[in-house]
C-alpha cells in the first residue's frame, strides 16, 4: 500500500456568486521515498492540491469529496488536533516565497525550536542542538549565529535553506514543496533544487514537488502528474512523460521548453490561455486550445486511458497515435477549424 | 463522420457583449457600476443614505419648514422655557420636542442647528481637501526637499492631534479678539480652524497614492510624450487618487461635525444666539441636573444619528471601493 | 541605541522649539504683564520706563531667548488669576489628568486587544458582529455626549414607565430599564497625599469610585477605534504566508494567534497608539469639563475664559512635553518589538 493516497479529491470554494471547483476528481499516490512532480500552468490547481493534503486551504475553500489517506489513516476527516500532530512532523511543507514564509518578528532559532517543541517533549537546549544540526545539513555558513538572527538579515536563498531545514527538522516521511524556487534568483534556483534532491535521497524522504517547470521535474522526480483546470490530465513515470507525452497539452508544455525551439526562431507556445475556474468549458477543459479537438471533446469529460505505466485523460489519444503523425503546435498558428478524423472513429 | 465545431464559436459565445460598437454613456456606466450594484444589495447603506439625505434636506429647508425662527428674538417667550416634549406631562402641543432654557422651540433650533453643523462640516472638509490634495500632490510628485518639508510639517501637526490644534487656535483667536468678535465670525472661523487642523490626513493619503501611481507606466508615457508636470499631475495622477479621497472625505465630514460640536461645547464655537448642535448640547447641559434632559439629549441624539449614518456610509464605501488608504 | 536616542532627542528639541516659539508669540502679543501689575493710575511715561527695565522693548530674539532660558529653568511666568508661578499651578493639576488618562488607557488596553483579536479570528460569530456594530456607534458618539449620557443614566438616574406597571412583566421591564443613579459625577472624591503636589485618587474607594465615569467616557472614543484597528490588522496578518507556514509546521492555534499573529499586529497598532495618546490629551479637556475634574484640561479652559495668558502658555508647553515624551516612548517600544528597526534609523 502506498504511503500517501489521494482518491477522487474534490475541492470547492464557496464564493458569493456560487461555488467554484478548484479540484475535480484528483487521484494520485506516493510510495515511501518516492518523488512526484505536479506540473501545470498557474491556476491549474497545483497549489490547492498541495495545501489540501494537510487540509490547509483557506476559509471559503473546503474539501467537497474524496479522501486523503496517509499511512493507513484518512487525513481529511481527522480531528484538528490529530492532524496538527502530523503537520510539520510527518508531512512538512516548503512554501513558494521564502521572503514571506518566515515570521519577521521572531528569530530563526525561535521558529525552529517551537516546531520541535510542538511535536516532541524536548528541552530547549536539545531542540537548539537539533536545529543546529539541521542547519549544518543544508550547508548554512556559521549556523550558530543564524539561530539568533531575524529573517530580514538573511538573503532569499539563505531563507529558503532555513525553510528546508525547518521542513526536515522532525525527519518527515513526506515534504510537499510548492514551487520552492520560483521566487529565487535563477543562479540560486539550481542550488536549492539540488540540495532538496540530495536531502530527500539521503534520508529517504518522499517529495511532492509542485512546479510549472518541466525541466526541474525531469531532473528531480520519478513520477509526474500533469494538471489542467483543476483536473489531472496525465500521469506516469517522468521519463515516459517527457519522452513520449500523450496528451496534447503535455506535448505543448514540452514543446514550449526553450530547448525545443529551433535556434534563431521564436519559442513555441500553446495558443490561448488557461480558463478561469468560473468559466471552464464543457467537455474536455482543454478543447478550445486543442488542435485535435472533436465533437466528443466538447461534450464529454475524458476518462483515463491506460497505456502501460502512463494514464492519460484524452478522447483523441488513439486517434493521434494511429492516425496523424504528431505535429508540433506552432506559434501564431491560425485557429484550426477541423481536425481530420481517422477511419477508426467513422 | 462528425464535423468539429469551430472553436471560435465557443470563444465568441463566452465573450461578454461589451464588445459591441455602442459605447455606453457616462450615466449608463455609472448605473451599471459595481458601486450602484452593491448599493442596491445593501439595505443598510440605503437606509443610511435615506436618513442622511432627509437630514440634509430638513436642515437646509429649515427656514421653510421649521415652526419657529429661533434667531428671531421677538417670537421667543421666556415663559415657555423648559417645556418638555409633547409625549410628556406638562407639555405644550405648539412645541413638538419641547423648548430650551430660553423658551425657543427645540425642533426649530435643532433644524437650524443641524444646518450650521452641516455647513461647518462640509465647509471645513472642502478646505481640508483643497489644502491636503494640493500639498499631497506636490509632495508626492516633486519628492525631495518639498516632500520632506511638507511631510515633516504634517507629522508634527498630526502628532498634536487635530482637536488639540483646533482648541488651541480657537482659544488664541478668542483671547486675541475677544468673545464678541469671535461670536460674529464664528461660522467662518470654525471652518478655517477645523479645515486647517486636518489637512495632513488628505495630504498623506494623496501622497501615498501619488507615489503608487507615479511608478506606473502611464505616467512615464505621459512624460515621454512631453506633457508638463502640472498637466500630468491634474489630468493623469489626480483622477486615480480620487477613490481614497472620496472615502476619507466621508470620515472627515463626520470628524469635522464632531470637532465643531466639541469646540462649541467648550464655548469655543457657535454662540447660543446662532446655535449649532454642539452649542445646543452645551446650553442644555446646565439643565440636566434639574431634570430637563431633552434640551441636551435630543440634539445629542440628532448629532449621534447624523455622524453615525455618515460613518456607516463611509464604511460601506471603503468596503466597496477598497482603496489604498494611508495607515498609521 | 545611542544613535536612536540622539535622533529622538533632536526631534524632541525641534518640536519643543516650535511649541516654544508659538507659546512665546502668544505671550508677546497677548499678554501685557504691565496691565496686570499696574493700575490705570500709572502714566504712559512711567510705563515706558518699566517696559525698558523689564526688557519688553528688546528685540524679538533677545526676548525669546530670555523666555526660553526661563522656561528651561521651569519659570513660565506668574498666573494672573492664581497669583502663583504658572509651573506650580500646572503641576498641581497634572496628577488628576494623568490618573484619568492612565485609568482610561488601562480600560482600552485590557479590552481592545482581546476583543479585536476575537473579532478577527471569528469574523462571522454573532459576538464579533455585536462588537463591530457597537464600535461604529462608539466612534460616532462624541466623547462629551458619552459623558453626558453616563451622567444621565448612572448619576441622575432614569425612570422608565413605557410598560404598564400594573402587570408583572411591565413592572419588571420598567425596573430593568430604569436606573437609580447616584454614581459620583463631580470632582475627584477623597484623595490621599502622595508626594509634593501629587495627590492620588487611586488609594481610596471613594477616589476610585469617582474615577469610573470619567475614565469610561474618555475610553469610549478610543476603545472602538483600537478594536477596529486591531481587528483589521490582525485579519490582514492572518492572510499572510508566515501564518500559513506556522500552521503547516503543526503549531497550536493559541501560539499562532497570540504569538505569531499578535506580535505582527501590534506593530502598526503601537504607531497609531502613539498618535492617539495626543488625541486623548485633547479629549481630557472635554471629559474634565463635563465632570468638573480638577485636571489640566479644566484649568486650561478656565484660563482661556479668564485670559490667563501665562497659564495658557504653561499648558501648551506641558502638553508639548507630554507629546514628546510619549512619542519617544512609543518609538522605543516599536523598536523593541520590531527587529527590522535597529533603533538606529527610521522604521522600515
Amino acid at each position: 500500500m502506498a504511503l500517501l493516497e489521494v482518491n477522487n479529491l474534490d475541492v470547492r470554494f464557496a464564493m458569493r456568486g456560487g461555488e467554484v471547483c478548484a479540484l475535480r476528481d484528483v487521484s494520485f499516490s506516493l510510495e515511501r521515498g518516492e518523488r512526484l512532480g505536479i506540473v501545470g500552468e498557474s491556476g491549474a490547481g497545483k497549489s490547492v492540491a498541495a495545501f489540501t493534503i494537510l487540509n490547509l486551504i483557506a476559509k471559503p475553500g473546503y474539501i467537497a469529496g474524496g479522501e486523503i489517506k496517509f499511512d493507513g489513516t484518512v487525513l481529511n476527516t481527522m480531528k484538528p488536533k490529530a492532524l496538527q500532530s502530523i503537520r510539520g512532523n510527518r508531512i512538512s511543507m516548503i512554501f513558494q516565497d521564502p521572503m514571506m514564509t518566515l515570521n519577521p518578528v521572531l528569530t530563526i532559532g525561535a521558529q525552529m525550536i517551537e516546531c520541535l517543541k510542538a511535536h516532541r517533549r524536548i528541552s530547549t537546549k536539545d531542540a537548539r542542538a537539533i536545529a543546529l544540526h539541521k542547519l549544518n545539513q543544508v550547508f548554512i555558513p556559521s549556523p550558530e549565529k543564524r539561530l539568533d538572527q531575524y529573517p530580514h538579515e538573511l538573503s532569499g536563498g539563505m531563507r529558503q535553506r532555513i525553510i528546508i531545514a525547518i521542513a526536515l527538522l522532525l525527519d518527515p516521511d513526506i515534504i510537499v514543496a510548492d514551487e520552492p524556487t520560483t521566487a529565487l534568483d535563477v543562479t540560486i534556483q539550481a542550488e536549492i533544487m539540488e540540495l532538496l534532491l540530495l536531502l530527500c535521497e539521503k534520508h529517504n524522504v518522499g517529495l511532492i514537488l509542485i512546479t510549472h517547470d518541466l525541466g526541474v521535474v525531469s531532473q528531480v522526480t520519478q513520477r509526474t502528474l500533469v494538471m489542467y483546470a483543476g483536473r489531472v490530465i496525465e500521469q506516469g513515470p517522468t521519463r515516459e512523460i517527457i519522452n513520449d507525452a500523450q496528451h496534447p497539452y503535455t506535448q505543448g508544455l514540452i514543446n514550449a521548453l526553450p530547448q525545443m525551439a529551433t535556434p534563431g526562431s521564436r519559442l513555441n507556445q500553446i495558443r490561448g490561455s488557461m480558463p478561469t475556474l468560473t468559466k471552464i468549458p464543457a467537455g474536455c477543459a482543454f478543447n478550445p486550445r486543442c488542435d485535435f479537438a472533436s465533437d466528443i471533446c466538447l461534450q464529454e469529460v475524458p476518462n483515463f486511458v491506460g497505456s502501460g505505466n502512463c494514464k492519460v485523460a484524452c478522447h483523441m489519444v488513439d486517434a493521434m497515435v494511429k492516425g496523424q503523425p504528431w505535429t508540433p503546435i506552432l506559434t501564431d498558428k491560425p485557429v484550426t477549424k477541423t481536425v481530420p478524423l481517422p477511419e477508426v472513429n467513422a | 463522420m462528425s464535423q468539429t465545431t469551430p472553436s471560435a464559436a465557443t470563444a465568441s459565445a463566452t465573450t461578454p457583449k461589451t464588445n459591441s460598437i455602442v459605447v455606453p454613456g457616462r450615466w449608463q456606466r455609472f448605473r451599471e457600476s459595481y458601486l450602484i450594484y452593491s448599493f442596491k444589495r445593501d439595505w443598510m447603506a440605503q437606509v443610511c443614505l435615506l436618513i442622511f439625505v432627509a437630514m440634509v434636506i430638513g436642515a437646509f429647508l429649515a427656514p421653510l419648514i421649521a415652526p419657529a425662527d429661533p434667531y428671531d428674538l421677538a417670537t421667543i417667550d421666556i415663559m415657555n422655557s423648559e417645556l418638555p416634549p409633547v409625549w410628556m406631562e406638562g407639555s405644550d402641543p405648539d412645541f413638538l420636542l419641547g423648548t430650551d432654557s430660553q423658551g425657543r422651540d427645540l425642533l426649530s433650533t435643532i433644524l437650524y442647528g443641524t444646518r450650521v453643523s452641516l455647513l461647518i462640516g462640509f465647509g471645513a472638509v472642502i478646505l481640508q481637501a483643497l489644502l491636503g490634495v494640493t500639498f499631497g500632490l506636490l509632495a508626492g510628485y516633486m519628492g525631495g526637499r518639498v516632500d520632506a518639508f511638507l511631510m515633516r510639517m504634517a507629522d508634527i501637526q498630526l502628532s498634536f492631534s487635530t482637536l488639540m490644534v483646533a482648541i488651541v487656535v480657537g482659544a488664541i483667536i478668542k483671547a486675541t479678539f475677544g468673545g464678541a468678535v469671535f461670536s460674529d465670525y464664528a461660522l467662518v472661523l470654525l471652518i478655517l480652524i477645523i479645515g486647517l487642523a486636518e489637512w495632513p490626513q488628505y495630504a498623506r493619503t494623496v501622497r501615498a497614492s501619488v507615489l503608487a501611481e507615479k511608478s506606473k507606466e502611464y505616467v512615464d508615457a505621459a512624460r515621454v510624450m512631453g506633457f508638463r508636470s502640472r498637466r500630468i499631475m491634474f489630468r493623469h495622477i489626480l483622477p486615480n487618487t480620487l477613490s481614497p479621497i472620496f472615502v476619507i472625505s466621508t470620515v472627515q465630514i463626520a470628524n469635522a461635525i464632531i470637532s465643531e460640536a466639541a469646540l462649541s461645547f467648550l464655548g469655543l464655537g457657535m454662540p447660543e444666539t446662532q446655535p449649532s448642535l454642539g452649542s445646543l448640547i452645551k446650553s442644555g447641559f446646565d439643565y440636566l441636573q434639574s431634570g430637563s434632559w431633552w434640551i441636551t439629549l435630543i440634539p445629542g441624539g440628532v448629532l449621534i444619528l447624523l455622524v453615525l449614518v455618515i460613518n456607516l456610509l463611509g464604511d460601506w464605501l471603503r468596503d466597496v471601493m477598497n482603496p489604498r488608504l494611508y495607515k498609521g | 541605541m545611542i544613535a536612536f536616542l540622539i535622533k529622538r532627542l533632536m526631534h524632541a528639541v525641534l518640536v519643543m522649539f516650535v511649541i516654544s516659539i508659538i507659546s512665546f508669540a502668544i505671550q508677546d502679543n497677548l499678554g501685557d504683564p504691565l496691565r496686570e501689575m499696574t493700575g490705570q493710575a500709572v502714566s504712559e511715561a512711567q510705563r515706558e520706563v518699566m517696559r525698558d527695565e523689564m526688557g519688553l522693548n528688546d528685540p524679538f530674539i533677545t526676548q525669546y531667548l530670555r523666555f526660553a532660558g526661563n522656561a528651561l529653568q521651569g519659570d513660565l511666568g506668574t498666573s494672573y488669576f492664581y497669583k502663583q508661578p504658572a509651573t506650580e499651578v500646572i503641576l498641581r493639576h497634572l496628577p488628576a489628568t494623568l490618573e484619568l488618562v492612565m485609568a482610561s488607557s488601562l480600560i482600552i488596553i485590557l479590552l481592545s486587544a482581546p476583543i479585536g483579536v476575537f473579532a478577527a479570528i471569528r469574523p462571522r460569530n454573532w459576538l464579533s458582529r455585536l462588537f463591530m456594530g457597537t464600535s461604529i456607534i462608539g466612534i460616532s458618539v462624541p466623547v462629551f455626549l458619552t459623558a453626558i449620557l453616563l451622567i444621565q443614566v448612572f448619576a441622575i438616574g432614569v425612570t422608565v414607565d413605557w410598560f404598564p406597571s400594573d402587570t408583572q412583566w411591565g413592572s419588571i421591564l420598567n425596573g430593568m430599564l430604569s436606573t437609580d443613579g447616584g454614581m459620583p459625577s463631580y470632582g475627584r472624591g477623597e484623595l490621599t497625599h502622595v508626594a509634593g503636589s501629587w495627590s492620588s485618587g487611586f488609594f481610596t474607594a471613594d477616589g476610585l469610585w469617582h474615577l469610573v465615569l470619567p475614565a469610561i467616557s474618555l475610553a469610549s472614543i478610543m476603545l472602538p477605534l483600537f478594536i477596529r484597528l486591531i481587528r483589521a490588522e490582525m485579519m490582514e496578518v492572518l492572510q499572510s504566508d508566515y501564518i500559513k507556514f506556522a500552521r503547516a509546521k503543526g503549531l497550536g492555534l493559541g501560539r499562532i494567534y497570540f504569538l505569531h499573529a499578535l506580535k505582527n499586529t501590534m506593530l502598526p497598532v503601537i504607531t497609531v497608539g502613539g498618535v492617539q495618546i495626543g488625541t486623548m490629551v485633547a479629549y481630557t479637556i472635554l471629559t474634565e469639563t463635563v465632570f468638573q475634574w480638577p485636571g489640566m484640561g479644566l484649568m486650561f479652559l478656565e484660563a482661556i475664559t479668564r485670559s490667563d495668558i501665562p497659564l495658557i502658555v504653561a499648558y501648551l508647553m506641558m502638553v508639548g512635553v507630554i507629546f514628546v515624551v510619549t512619542n519617544t516612548l512609543v518609538d522605543l517600544i516599536y523598536g523593541l518589538v520590531n527587529p527590522t528597526v535597529k533603533l538606529a534609523g527610521k522604521p522600515a
